[in-house]
């Protein structure tokens, strides 16, 4: 697969939606899709995605799409897959519809919060769609709340840069070790700007019999409150600096797709972002390096994954 | 032909033979033996059905969902906090217009924790846009699950068949089975409606709608539970006479003492009918089969001799005038002209028994001339 194919295919989510300026999120829902020859379901989750493509009477949709509720798209992804079998099993579907994909998208709330349970019953059941995390670290359609994918020390709505409370004051939940815990045939992680390996990822995700998970950092421009420019900017520093790191597991076994020459600070990253805008006080100097000690322990406990899979 | 069958036997036997394409259930006392009995089905082959062991009911519902929007037959049985679980899922099922159906074995809710049967679990979902009905034994419960498919894809609604949790779910007698072949012929192929997995015409369910659409879609639903009047008789009538009407009458013609009442407990209450029948008082009994959409109209044709009426609930009104059944049918017989004296009867909560001797002692204090608004039946002082 690559870009100039992924590009030239029908496009399955069509302009004219609403979402944000520098929003990752259509940028990434296009370029997972247009890997796929096969018919597609998508399952959405209420969020930003959810409302922004699909306000009756009109959809920026080109494939049968759905939506049910926030925390249950797994759930909902599960019964399609079910479907799928039984009608073939009484050949009830025929054609490429017996090759249908199912692809599931739900931000980092549906997933790593109230969505966990529907997402982790489905993982074990295996069965045979695609769940993708579209992770902009927090819940940006209601005006970015808290969600256990903020990083450590940003500032959000719920966890404002007060006085004593200076932003959000515990780690983000390891949600791609969450699931790998399942051991299910494939799991990743990429960006909404790092396009071959973003599809590359996405291609084998989907084409993988059984459960596939993708973790996809997305920019939020709105509620980062950065310049709308600097999404997909901040994206590559995610990678950069560690942050974020590009990594997939298949069958069990963990892959880093990009290691830095030398890792750049964490401060490259939180540039820009007015959410960490308050890291910067001298007073605050401590959870900064906290954030630092995280980001690096965390890679240390990757690179020692990778080595020992 | 006859078989020995449970009442959640007898609704196992009807999901064998509707041979659904999709079951997802959680398990739960008292209806864990539809779940339990069916994966046997699947297991030995019996059935094609794909059936996923989801791990909460929350998530049984939505599965149905993701399969009834695919163009499948989806089904699932629960009770009680699988069911107030499911609440917000049968909400979207019922706005999504799914032909669903579920199997909804009644039993308390918690706190305090019972396992046993009330009625408060379904009645809390009165409003969820669900077609209700009610069965009082194995025997209609087999019958209302061989019907509800058909109910469904002709109103584009979902149904809830519920019974008694241990009275009905427990309890074995014999119930008259069609053959398979006569079961499939009436229930007949899906209705089809525009789904996931037809790609020619890609369709997007469940999108946000503004203030400016919504109001008249919930308007639609609203519709279609009074259209759908008709085609559960319809449906039924063509099953078998006695399911022409939404209503059981029993011994009603000349009432003037009437109890109204929902499932397995018509079957104690017929027996102090009789009782009192033959000591010459003219008494008689309406029992709701289908509780939504609710039979109003029938109800009031049928008690128009009524001078007392006792409607007996199976869950506490907590701050309200009075029960479920009691509320509905007092707005309804508002506008009789006899206006009958209502009283209202709290019974079985958590499986407090009742036989006919405490049916009776109703049918006796509703002769006293001044009585409680609300009573409590069988509790101790």
């Amino acid at each position: 697969m690559n870009l100039q194919a992924a590009a030239s295919r029908k496009t399955r989510l069509t302009g004219g939606h609403r979402l944000c300026p520098g929003c990752g999120l259509g940028a990434i829902v296009k370029q997972v899709l247009a890997t796929i020859d096969d018919p597609v379901v998508v399952v959405n989750a209420t969020g930003c995605l959810e409302i922004c493509t699909s306000a009756y009477p009109q959809t920026a949709w080109e494939t049968p799409w759905i939506h049910s509720l926030f925390e249950n798209t797994a759930a909902v992804a599960s019964g399609i897959d079910a479907a799928r079998k039984a009608l073939v099993r009484k050949k009830k579907l025929s054609g490429k519809a017996k090759n249908l994909k199912i692809v599931a998208f739900a931000g980092d709330g549906g997933t790593y919060d109230i969505g966990l349970q529907a997402l982790s019953g489905a993982l074990e059941r295996g069965h045979d769609f695609t769940f993708i995390c579209l992770d902009n670290e927090g819940y940006m359609n209601t005006g970015y709340q808290r969600s256990s994918a903020s990083p450590l020390g940003a500032a959000t709505s719920t966890s404002p840069a007060g006085k004593i409370l200076a932003g959000k004051q515990t780690a983000r939940k390891d949600i791609l070790g969450i699931v790998a815990a399942h051991r299910i045939p494939y799991a990743a992680q990429s960006t909404a700007a790092h396009h071959l390996d973003l599809i590359a990822k996405a291609k084998k995700a989907i084409e993988t019999p059984g459960p596939a998970f993708l973790n996809i950092f997305s920019p939020c421009p709105t509620n980062w409150k950065a310049p709308t420019a600097l999404g997909m900017e901040i994206c590559k520093k995610a990678v950069e600096t560690n942050f974020w790191p590009l990594a997939e597991i298949t069958n069990g076994k963990w892959k880093l797709n990009f290691k830095p020459q030398s890792r750049k600070p964490i401060e490259e990253f939180l540039a820009g972002q007015k959410r960490f805008r308050h890291l910067s006080k001298p007073e605050n100097l401590k959870l900064k390096q906290q954030l630092q000690k995280e980001v690096d322990q965390k890679w240390q406990e990757l690179l020692q994954l990778t080595e020992i899979s | 032909m006859q078989k020995i069958l449970t009442g959640n036997e007898a609704a196992a036997e009807a999901m064998r033979q509707i041979e659904p394409d999709v079951v997802a259930a959680y398990p739960i006392t008292p209806s864990t033996k539809i779940p339990e009995k069916f994966s046997e089905f699947v297991a030995n082959g019996k059935v094609r059905t794909e059936f996923v062991a989801v791990e909460s009911e929350h998530s049984a519902m939505s599965a149905c969902i993701g399969a009834a929007a695919s163009g499948a037959r989806a089904m699932t049985a629960t009770s009680s906090q699988g069911l107030a679980l499911m609440h917000e899922v049968l909400v979207n099922a019922g706005g999504m217009r799914l032909p669903i159906v579920v199997a909804n074995v009644n039993r308390a809710l918690s706190a305090p924790l019972s396992i046993h049967g009330d009625h408060s679990d379904s009645l809390l979902e009165r409003d969820s846009g669900w077609i209700q009905l009610f069965a009082s034994s194995p025997q209609e419960v087999y019958d209302l699950m061989i019907q509800s498919f058909p109910i469904a894809e002709k109103t584009r609604l979902p149904v809830m068949v519920c019974f008694d949790g241990f009275e009905t779910s427990h309890l074995s007698t014999n119930v008259e089975v069609l053959s398979d072949t006569a079961a499939q012929k009436f229930v007949g192929q899906p209705k089809k409606f525009p789904n996931l997995f037809d790609f020619g015409k890609p369709v997007t369910l469940g999108g946000y709608t503004s203030p400016e659409y919504f109001f008249e879609v919930k308007r639609g639903q609203f519709e279609a539970f009074e259209n759908s009047r008709k085609i559960i008789s319809a449906v039924g009538k063509k099953f078998a006479a006695n399911y022409t009407a939404p209503i059981e009458k029993f011994k009603i013609a000349d009432a003037e003492l009437v109890l109204v009442v929902m499932g397995s407990a018509a079957g104690a209450a017929k027996v102090a009918v009789e009782k009192l029948r033959a000591k010459g008082k003219k008494a008689g009994l309406i029992r709701v089969r289908t509780f939504r959409p609710f039979p109003g109209k029938e109800i009031l044709a049928a008690c128009g001799k009524a001078k007392k009426i006792g409607i007996l609930d199976r869950m506490v009104p907590l701050g309200s005038e009075g029960g479920v059944l009691f509320n509905e049918l007092n707005s309804i017989l508002y506008s009789n002209n006899s206006k009958p004296t209502t009283s209202n009867f709290i019974y079985g909560i958590g499986q407090r028994q009742f036989n006919p001797d405490h049916a009776e002692q109703i049918f006796a204090d509703l002769q006293k001339n001044k009585l409680p608004k609300i009573n409590f039946v069988n509790l101790r002082a």
